[in-house]
């Protein structure tokens, strides 16, 4: 049992050690990008865009079904407590419905969907390449797999994410205010004049900040499992399984020290 | 010229190369034959810059990768073109962009030049309106061939086949060895092929080799080759069960 855990324990440290390497070659990929803009451009603006097309605007509706939901049930929840349990201080509905979607539910549930949606699809795409040995193929022709395929998904993930949580927080705290309005029968501008008297801008930037960084973690750890697929099929079918378990994984852990490190700032 | 010497290569417990040495010479084609499953891709990947040796060193015209800078080694890449065994084209591109992927990375060339070229080196070989399609439309043999078309659209010096008949029909393996040769006579460069098909071996190599167990066993002009006494040498070129050849 002890050899088991610490065969476990090796194994889990030298697979983070990889995945910091691979995190080190990619972010150094991605300053060579950026320090030349317009080459950069110019030789990848497609997959760029592409990217861009796939990770933010087609991710748009699951991510807005997902938030609009939230927010109704989140409503409701607190509408049936705040009514019935707390003698009915159902003014506060703004405030308990956005406080916990613009800190932690937007941000975290986007990253979680959109890992399930990207982080699944680029680990079986690059996945599905390197058994096909079209990374091989990339390197004969003097293109750097890591920078050719790499860079344009943690670019994407980065800027998109943050857009998408935005457009959940919005929708979300839509789909508070339509149950408690239509369904719980509290006045819109109560409602909505109860959210900035708790809610500031510092909670939607915190709220923002982590998408940003569960967008890395989604295009590292997608793509770290892609480039070290072997095996056929059933190598891009086990890369794809590590990349979502992993990164959602980080993500809810990284979500703590995150929110733990925003509580230090004055 | 390339220079291959003492290459080792180890995959876990299962040690694939035990100390190479190969001259390949320039202008000619060098085929190197050798079980499936005895290192011959392997050998190869190294050669390509694609695996790193554990031990030993490869040299192109005198110098290895580890001396280029990084300008350098990118234009020592391109000078390098490697036939893929399924290919190895991009999914996500048509045969089109297959073909002109590196022109259009190095290159400044129009989308007009670039479709030009493109049509230009399918001809080559021996394909036509083709270019936008997918290359998930195109049979075995034809996604070779556009393979073939886009490692040789830099004009490379240097051509690497590994198992170019692999997996086609007697008559389109008779064609793909026309299709070396044209191209070699085209392109002037030096090439490597690495196969198991004797026909395609003798029609196209200059010089052949044998790997087995991990080493050259025998090497030397084509026929040269084919009277050599040697019977592990004399079993592979016969094909036959029984020898000194182990199956693997």
């Amino acid at each position: 049992m002890t050899a088991a855990f610490a065969r476990w324990a090796t194994e889990v440290l030298e697979e983070s050690g990889h995945l910091f390497d691979f995190a080190g070659e990619l972010a150094r990929e991605t300053g060579r990008f950026l320090a030349s803009p317009r080459r950069s451009l110019r030789l990848d603006a497609r997959p760029l865009l592409a990217q861009f097309e796939q990770i933010g605007a087609l991710s748009v509706p699951v991510v807005l079904t997902t938030a609009l939901f939230t927010g109704m049930v989140l409503a409701l929840q607190a509408g049936l407590t705040l009514e019935l349990k707390l003698n009915g201080i159902t003014q506060f509905m703004g405030r308990t419905v956005a406080l916990p979607f613009l800190r932690e539910l937007g941000p975290v549930l986007t990253g979680l969907i959109v890992t399930g949606r990207i982080g699944s699809a680029i680990a079986a795409e690059i996945g599905t390449m390197a058994v096909t040995e079209q990374i091989d193929a990339l390197k004969t022709l003097a293109t750097p797999p890591v920078r050719y395929l790499g860079v344009p998904r943690l670019l994407a993930c980065l800027l998109m994410m943050p857009a998408l949580a935005a457009l959940a927080d919005v929708v979300g705290l839509a789909g508070g205010w339509a149950v408690s309005s239509l369904a719980l029968g509290l006045p819109s501008n109560v409602y909505w004049g109860d959210i900035p008297a708790m809610v500031g801008a510092g909670d939607v930037a915190t709220g923002l900040a982590k998408s940003v960084v569960f967008g890395g973690i989604i295009a590292v750890v997608a793509c770290y499992q892609g480039f070290k697929t072997t095996g056929g099929a059933e190598g891009v079918g086990q890369s794809t399984t590590r990349a979502v378990v992993w990164a959602s994984i980080l993500i809810l852990v990284s979500d703590y020290f995150l929110t733990a490190f925003f509580a230090l700032l004055p | 010229m390339i220079e291959v010497r003492g290459i080792h290569k180890t995959f876990g417990r299962l040690q694939v190369l035990k100390g190479v040495d190969l001259d390949v010479r320039s202008g000619q084609t060098q085929v190197i034959l050798g079980q499936s499953g005895g290192g011959k891709s392997v050998l190869l990947k190294v050669i390509a810059g694609l695996l790193d040796a554990d031990e030993g060193r490869v040299r192109i015209e005198g110098r290895t990768r580890a001396e280029l800078g990084p300008e350098e080694s990118e234009s020592a890449a391109l000078r390098f073109a490697y036939l893929f065994q399924g290919a190895a084209l991009f999914d996500s591109l048509t045969v089109g962009e297959n073909v002109t992927f590196a022109l259009r990375r190095f290159t400044r060339k129009s989308h007009a030049e670039l479709r030009d070229i493109a049509e230009e080196r399918l001809n080559w070989v021996g394909l036509k309106d083709v270019q936008d399609k997918k290359p998930a439309e195109l049979s075995g043999g034809m996604r070779k061939r556009v393979g073939l078309a886009r490692a040789i659209a830099m004009d490379p010096a240097y051509v690497l086949y590994d198992e170019p008949t692999t997996g086609l029909d007697p008559i389109s393996s008779d064609a793909v060895a026309d299709l070396i040769l044209s191209l070699q006579a085209r392109l002037k460069n030096t090439s490597i092929v690495v196969t198991h098909d004797m026909a395609l071996a003798f029609k196209v190599g200059d010089r052949l080799s044998l790997l087995y167990q991990g080493r050259m066993r025998a090497e030397g002009p084509r026929e040269e080759f084919r009277r050599m006494d040697d019977p592990v040498v004399q079993q592979f070129i016969h094909g036959r069960a029984d020898g000194p050849i182990q199956f693997l």
